[in-house]
């Protein structure tokens, strides 16, 4: 009955949908993670111990519960490599996002400035890399880094260099691979709110006395922040996790958290302590989205 | 306090005491500018001096260059051809924040992020005024334009009429010698429309400020300028006080652009001393006042202000006696409007065209009134008419 009154009211099905998808494809799997970072590794299938068995009675899922630790969240802290992946993971992903977001601006602006038909066509330029598969593109990247690749030779041509450069499994290359696939996250928010944004803001900036360097900052770039949150937020939560372009590019020595994950989930078979590294992450990415939520409240109650 | 205010503008002060100034250089003078778009020429050849202290009205349809030309004083876009001097320096090529001109736009572009008092600051901290000094400025701009208690809102917390003061504030905060008002009042409505002119008008007395404001909308450039520049296709068609632009328009189409207005084409007949004789098809033979500047050809117009048009149930008998010194065409009421003050007649003439006449309303009872397909004539006075090229 419930089900035919939802489905009778489409207006209250779409207001509920969100939440239904919440609960099957995030809330409902994270549960899984969690009891798993819980639990101690072991030789059975599946991996780790205990298993809850719902068919086996309450006093046996009540001796299951009890068997419950947090004995991986403690290797966690004590353990100098998942602190250090940590560590490693936010610094690149700060550099990565503070790169992004120096190179990213001034396309962004540079866009929202141009004739309103060419805009269209940057738009697509910008877009354009999306059509081919992101794997493909990392690979090409290799190929433009590797020792006797494009970048050595228009490097050696231009006689910048005399010797090729060891790009690969570099630090740099990492960035490179990092930088060329977010951008398209930093320039689209950034240049949605600055195409949006008043031309006569500005001028008026200007009328008053402000030379352009003092437009820009006390104008256009106040105004604009609206948008450099929602790409900071865009590229720095999945650089955090990023596995595949330090796996390719970045060279072995030190692991991002995401490459860590992947060791102990599939070369060690350590579930319990993958899922507890992954709610570990999990945790350290909702903190900015939360601060980012709370400050575009203060904004939104300050603004009405 | 204005005195106060104002001290750094000299030649301001000085046309404070002076209301109709008269001697001395124009403030800013605007030597055969033009700007083109692509192959369309905006601004072509527009010269004009503006001396301090005045109020002058740029007016005209949208797209015939007047906001391009507001642009260039404020250096928004640069002139192509021209000179732009103000008190005698060429300001063609400064950019924006190096002139002691000041706009206020016509969406007012206040800034989103920043207080009443922020906003109104803004011009004086680049100045770099002293703190002190700023704080005092702006409460004098905030009593200025009575915004008192509203200094810490954010402009989306205030009304239109208020964002519109916070507007103007902030552009008279750097005491400009120039005030440029872009369309100031196109986003108020009508009631509030109104109070704001006369503010606006007082204000300027009191400040000496010179303003220009660019409109489209006649009757607000005839109430608040003292001078009125009607632009068309980029071109200044003529320059005038209000009441020589609407009694004395140049042309047929300033005519029609600046309010209502009767016009019959016809042929020149004869001149009888001070008198043209002109033969119109739509409204027989009228008598016409010379023109002041001669027209050529024997092709030409003739234009009478609705208002000027007056009605009775026979033919008057004019003052000296003279039959021929009045225009009385016979003709029976087509259709009537009535506006409330004022009450417009259409009269379809027996020579075949129409002639609107509008009355005033002096009484508060129906007596004198017309009803459709009444009889009647129409009459003006050969002063009545403005002779025009056709």
């Amino acid at each position: 009955m419930s089900s035919r009154r939802i489905f009778a009211r489409p207006a209250r099905f779409a207001a509920i949908a969100p939440y239904l998808w919440m609960m099957l494809f995030f809330l409902v799997p994270f549960a899984f993670v969690l009891k798993i970072s819980l639990s101690q590794t072991a030789i059975a299938q599946p991996p780790y111990d205990p298993v809850f068995d719902l068919t086996a009675g309450w006093d046996a899922l009540k001796t299951a519960f009890a068997a419950l630790s947090i004995d991986n969240f403690r290797l966690l802290v004590s353990d100098d490599i998942y602190v250090f992946a940590y560590l490693r993971s936010l610094t690149v992903a700060v550099t990565a996002t503070a790169l992004l977001l120096l190179i990213g601006y001034p396309i962004a602006y540079g866009m929202a400035r141009l004739p309103k038909s060419w805009q269209a066509v940057a738009m697509v330029l910008v877009i354009v890399p999306f059509w081919t598969s992101f794997l493909i593109r990392i690979y090409a990247w290799i190929n433009i880094l590797q020792h006797d690749g494009l970048l050595n030779q228009i490097l050696l041509a231009l006689h910048l260099v005399s010797q090729p450069v060891v790009w690969l499994s570099t630090d740099s290359a990492m960035y490179i691979g990092i930088v060329y696939s977010y951008l398209p996250f930093m320039i689209l928010p950034l240049y949605a709110t600055l195409a949006k944004m008043e031309p006569a803001l500005e001028e008026a900036a200007g009328d008053l006395g402000a030379p352009p360097w003092q437009v820009f900052w006390l104008v256009t770039f106040p105004l604009s922040l609206p948008g450099v949150g929602a790409g900071v937020l865009l590229c720095f939560i999945p650089i955090v996790g990023e596995f595949v372009i330090p796996d390719l590019l970045a060279g072995s020595n030190s692991l991002m958290i995401g490459q860590t994950l992947w060791l102990e989930f599939f070369t060690n078979k350590d579930w319990p302590v993958a899922s507890a590294a992954a709610i570990v992450l999990l945790m350290v990415l909702l903190l900015p989205l939360l601060l980012y939520e709370r400050l575009q409240k203060r904004q939104l109650e300050q603004g009405h | 306090m204005t005195d106060e205010l104002h001290r750094t503008d000299a030649a301001a002060d000085a046309v404070g005491r002076d209301p109709h100034p008269s001697a001395g250089q124009p403030l800013l003078r605007i030597e055969g500018v033009a700007k083109a778009f692509g192959t369309f020429r905006a601004v072509d050849g527009v010269s004009l001096d503006i001396k301090s202290g005045e109020f002058f009205a740029l007016l005209g349809p949208s797209g015939c260059g007047k906001t391009t030309l507001l642009r260039m004083l404020a250096g928004f876009e640069a002139p192509a051809e021209g000179r732009i001097l103000l008190g005698g320096k060429d300001i063609a090529h400064a950019l924006p924040h190096q002139r002691p001109v000041n706009m206020m736009f016509q969406n007012y572009a206040l800034f989103p992020h920043l207080s009443v008092r922020d906003n109104i600051a803004f011009g004086l901290k680049r100045a770099g005024l002293a703190r002190d000094d700023i704080a005092r400025r702006v409460a004098e701009m905030v009593a200025l334009v009575k915004l008192d208690g509203l200094e810490q809102r954010k402009p989306d917390q205030l009304s239109g009429g208020q964002r519109q003061r916070v507007a103007l504030a902030r552009a008279l905060a750097r005491r400009p010698q120039l005030l440029l008002l872009d369309e100031p009042l196109a986003a108020l409505d009508k009631k509030l429309r109104e109070s704001t002119q006369a503010e606006l008008m007082e204000l300027q007395r009191r400040l000496g400020t010179t303003f220009i404001i660019v409109t489209h909308d006649q009757e607000e450039a005839m109430t608040m300028a003292s001078r009125i520049g009607v632009m068309k296709s980029g071109k200044l068609a003529q320059v005038a006080s209000p009441r020589e632009l609407y009694e004395a328009p140049r042309s047929r189409w300033i005519a029609e652009f600046v309010g209502d207005v009767n016009v019959f084409e016809g042929e020149f007949k004869l001149r009888d001393g001070h008198r043209l004789v002109i033969a119109t098809r739509e409204a027989g033979t009228l008598v016409t006042a010379e023109p002041r500047e001669p027209v050529g050809g024997t092709k030409l117009a003739v234009a009478i202000r609705p208002e000027k048009v007056k009605l009775a149930r026979r033919a008057p008998v004019s003052e000296t006696g003279r039959e021929a010194a009045i225009n009385s065409l016979d003709g029976v009421i087509a259709d009537i409007c009535y506006l409330g003050g004022s009450t417009t007649y259409k009269v379809k003439l027996d020579a075949g065209g129409t002639v609107q006449a509008s009355v005033v309303n002096s009484a508060r009872l129906d007596v004198d009134a017309y009803s459709v397909n009444q009889n009647v004539v129409a009459w003006f006075t050969p002063d009545d008419c403005v002779v025009l090229q056709s």
